[in-house]
């Protein structure tokens, strides 16, 4: 693994970015959340994705999924600084485990005539997207899938008349039996 | 109703605070006053066993509590009141949190109902203090409050110690509620911080010392902070291995200066034998200490031949700057007992002869050299006077930041943990003074001494008037180079010389200062009377403010120029201008 040249030069190493799923199992208390997002924003580390929701009320579990990118040896770090934090009860890296199924849910909203409605429709077919609201002129399209997906989809979207994309931002599981 | 009001365990939050103080063995905390903190003082008030000093600014009960704690390995407490009070403390808990000093530290804030409407007196205390906090709590409800308090009191001592703060609003402090004595069900679950060292980690880490040729221990304030049977345990494996051993600036005492084995400071300010050393060894063990860039230098030459083995309890520690072979994590002192253990039954002294010859060259550099002058104290020269004749006292030392910090890291020679207290991973200015107020009230018969500096000095000075009011006799020693003489060293070798407001314009008569405070005021002027001063300053039962006069214009040397390698440091005889300049070229940007 390259090292930085100093450690003032951090910013400035050359080493590849990689892009992990970070699944990070939390007591669900006030600050939680405050505490994951002040170690990034503080850290300086990237977040491309978060999403947290309540998993085990009675328990008061909750999970937060992050995306980042970041060096290998950044990426430690994360992890790392994550886990010490009081409140955080494990750090699973969904990516290094290859054996996880990310999903991001998106609500897309087209507007159009004609043709490009006609069309709208047809991709949403090809992406299984599904049609929850519709006017005369618009449609909001429910999809699901990974965040390629998503992305792939909403570009098709933007010819045909895009207005406006709500995403959920990425959660992630892991396959077979066991519990992370 | 009659039946609960007999419970011994129904009391208010305010009772409850003292209570668990008392519970955890707390005998002083340091504290001001204020509206949000009121029922907690009427508590205070009304019993002896917790003794409150009352100092003059939140910072300086701040850093008086992490001397306390740094010179005695309890936790130091701190009680203030809410908004400025807090914010106040903003640099002690980022200076604790950055050298892990063990505090908590109690925050009255605005009644729950007020929370978020701006009341007097309010702010996010919680959120001002989460990155400078291991963790912080806010207490909505009093049946909730000794679960945490003893909580604070586990997460601030265990693991990798750090400050915690506990926010306590008003109402939350009048209600009334159930106390229960600390137990282990009062801990996040998810906080399990490891003690014990992996087995096969450590018996990898045996072969490698076992089979060195070129060996080097480094130590860090890890092992100062696992306890005083670490540093016993440091010193038997430099005994069995017969390996040099070099420390950080947070290290040091842990093996003593005057150990046979001893290579001085390492880092940007550390001996050229302590660096040198590092550079070129095959096998590294670094114990409770983090790599940091003042240590390191250019980190892609840094020892660039050598197997590290690095044992931190903090698993965030490992690989963060630095790439090692064999990480432990782990208490220093648990995992050097196995060490130990394992080296005696197994393996043998290494002959490393040869490589204690070259440590014998470089040492004979003697990269702490400074030319004497009658005329004019030298800053080094006086702290090695201070440190004579202090010699086989019950002395404790502690700093503020500046040329007069690394003078005294390099020529005040430490024997035991514990004795040096100084704002390493910060490098807060102030936080002497108000930090030997802290050991005094833990140590109220030793000589405990604040190396100053004549800018630093001034942040904190108001703490004066607490050592009065307690009879705590420090003593405040400064350099007095008239300068910011670190800066000014900085801008001479970076920056044309050009000394953009580093000189200490308008420097208060310290002696008057001493008196005005009800001190003694001591001054030295030329290095003939500095033995007789330093000797007064010793005899007098009372807080001394001392104004040793040095040479306004001396460097601190060696110096590893940041950003560069071990091996392209700067000695003293070899600092002319023209070395300097290619020292330090292209090094404006770093700090
Ligand atoms: C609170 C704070 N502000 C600024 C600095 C930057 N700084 C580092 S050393 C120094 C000068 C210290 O001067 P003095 O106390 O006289 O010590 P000397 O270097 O002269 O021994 C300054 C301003 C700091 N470390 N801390
Ligand atoms: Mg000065």
């Amino acid at each position: 693994m390259n090292q930085p040249a100093s450690a003032y030069f951090i910013e400035e190493r050359h080493d590849p970015n990689e892009t992990h799923t970070l699944s990070v199992l939390v007591q669900n208390e006030p600050g939680v959340l405050a505490r994951v997002i002040g170690l990034f924003s503080g850290r300086g580390y990237n977040i491309e994705s978060l999403t947290v929701s309540e998993t085990e009320s009675q328990k008061h579990l909750s999970r937060i999924t992050i995306v980042t990118t970041g060096t290998p040896m950044v990426i430690e770090q994360i992890k790392h600084q994550l886990d010490r934090m009081i409140p955080v009860y494990r750090v699973v890296d969904m990516t290094l485990t290859k054996r996880s199924i990310e999903r991001e849910l998106a609500m897309v909203k087209v507007r159009g005539q004609g043709e490009h409605r006609v069309e709208a429709l047809r991709l949403a077919d090809a992406f299984r997207a599904r049609v929850i609201d519709a006017t005369t002129e618009s449609f909001v399209f429910e999809i699901t899938g990974n965040t390629d997906k998503i992305n792939q989809f909403i570009d098709l979207m933007r010819p045909i008349g895009l207005v406006e994309v709500s995403r959920t931002g990425v959660a992630a599981i892991g396959r077979g039996p066991e519990g992370m | 109703m009659t039946e609960k009001s007999h419970d011994p365990n129904q009391m208010t939050g305010a009772a409850m605070i003292v209570r668990a103080l008392i519970d955890h063995g707390v005998t002083d905390i340091f504290g001001y006053p204020g509206g949000a903190v009121l029922p907690i003082y009427d508590e205070i008030f009304q019993q002896s066993d917790v003794q409150h000093i009352l100092v003059r600014h939140e910072q300086g009960a701040g850093h008086a509590a992490e001397g306390y704690a740094r010179s005695t390995g309890k936790p130091g407490v701190v009680l203030v009141t809410s908004g400025p009070g807090a914010t106040n403390m903003v640099t002690p808990l980022t200076d604790a949190l950055m050298d892990s000093i063990p505090l908590v530290c109690i925050t009255g804030q605005v009644p729950t109902h007020l929370i978020g409407n701006d009341a007097f007196q309010e702010c996010d205390t919680v959120g001002i203090t989460r990155p400078c906090t291991k963790h912080n709590w806010l207490v909505r409800d009093v049946n909730d409050l000794a679960k945490v308090l003893h909580e604070a009191f586990y997460v601030a001592t265990s693991g990798r110690p750090g400050p915690v703060l506990v926010d306590v609003p008003k109402d939350v402090q009048f209600a009334t509620g159930t106390y229960h004595p600390p137990r282990k069900s009062d801990v996040h679950i998810s906080y399990s911080p490891r003690v014990k060292g992996d087995a096969a980690q450590i018996r990898k880490a045996v072969a490698l010392l076992a089979n060195a040729k070129r060996p080097v221990i480094y130590s860090g304030g890890g092992v100062i902070n696992s306890g005083p049977e670490a540093s016993k345990l440091l010193r038997e494996l430099v005994e069995v291995t017969g390996f040099p051993i070099t420390s950080t600036l947070m290290g040091l005492g842990a093996y003593p200066a005057s150990g046979k084995n001893w290579l001085g400071m390492l880092g940007m300010h550390g001996t050229y034998e302590a660096n040198m050393t590092m550079h070129d060894c095959d096998v590294m063990l670094c114990v409770g200490a983090r790599f940091d860039d003042r240590i390191t230098g250019r980190v892609d030459a840094f020892s660039p031949g050598s197997k590290k083995i690095h044992i931190d309890i903090d698993p965030s520690s490992i690989n963060k700057n630095i790439r090692v072979d064999v990480p432990i994590i782990g208490d220093c002192g648990n995992i050097l007992g196995d060490i130990l253990q394992v080296f005696k039954a197994e393996a043998r002294k290494p002959d490393i002869k040869q490589w204690w010859q070259q440590i014998a060259q470089w040492r004979a550099r003697n990269s702490l050299f400074y030319r004497k002058n009658n005329d004019i104290i030298l800053p080094q020269h006086a702290i090695q006077r201070l440190f004579e004749l202090t010699r086989g006292k019950d002395t404790y030392i502690t700093t503020e930041v500046g040329q007069h910090q690394m003078w005294a890291a390099q020529f005040f020679g430490f024997e035991e943990p514990h004795r040096w207290m100084t704002s390493g991973g910060l490098g807060t200015m102030g936080y002497g003074l108000p930090a030997a107020v802290g050991v005094q009230v833990a140590h109220p018969d030793s000589l405990v001494i604040d190396i100053a500096g004549d800018a630093s000095v001034q942040m904190t000075i108001q703490e004066m008037s607490t050592a009065v009011q307690y009879e705590l006799p420090i003593k405040i020693f400064i350099l007095n180079n008239q300068y910011m003489g670190m800066v000014r060293q900085w801008q001479q070798l970076l920056h044309g010389n050009r000394l953009s407001h580093s000189y200490s314009e308008a420097l208060p008569d310290f002696v008057k200062l001493a008196e005005a405070y009800g001190c003694v005021g001591i001054q030295a002027l030329k290095p003939a009377d500095l033995d007789g001063a330093i000797k007064e300053m010793i005899a007098v039962k009372r807080p001394v403010i001392f104004d040793c006069r040095v040479a306004a214009l001396e460097n601190c040397f060696p110096m590893i120029p940041s950003g560069k390698a071990h091996n392209e440091m700067l000695l003293p005889e070899q600092a002319n201008d023209e070395a300097t300049a290619t020292a330090f070229a292209g090094g404006k940007a770093l700090v």
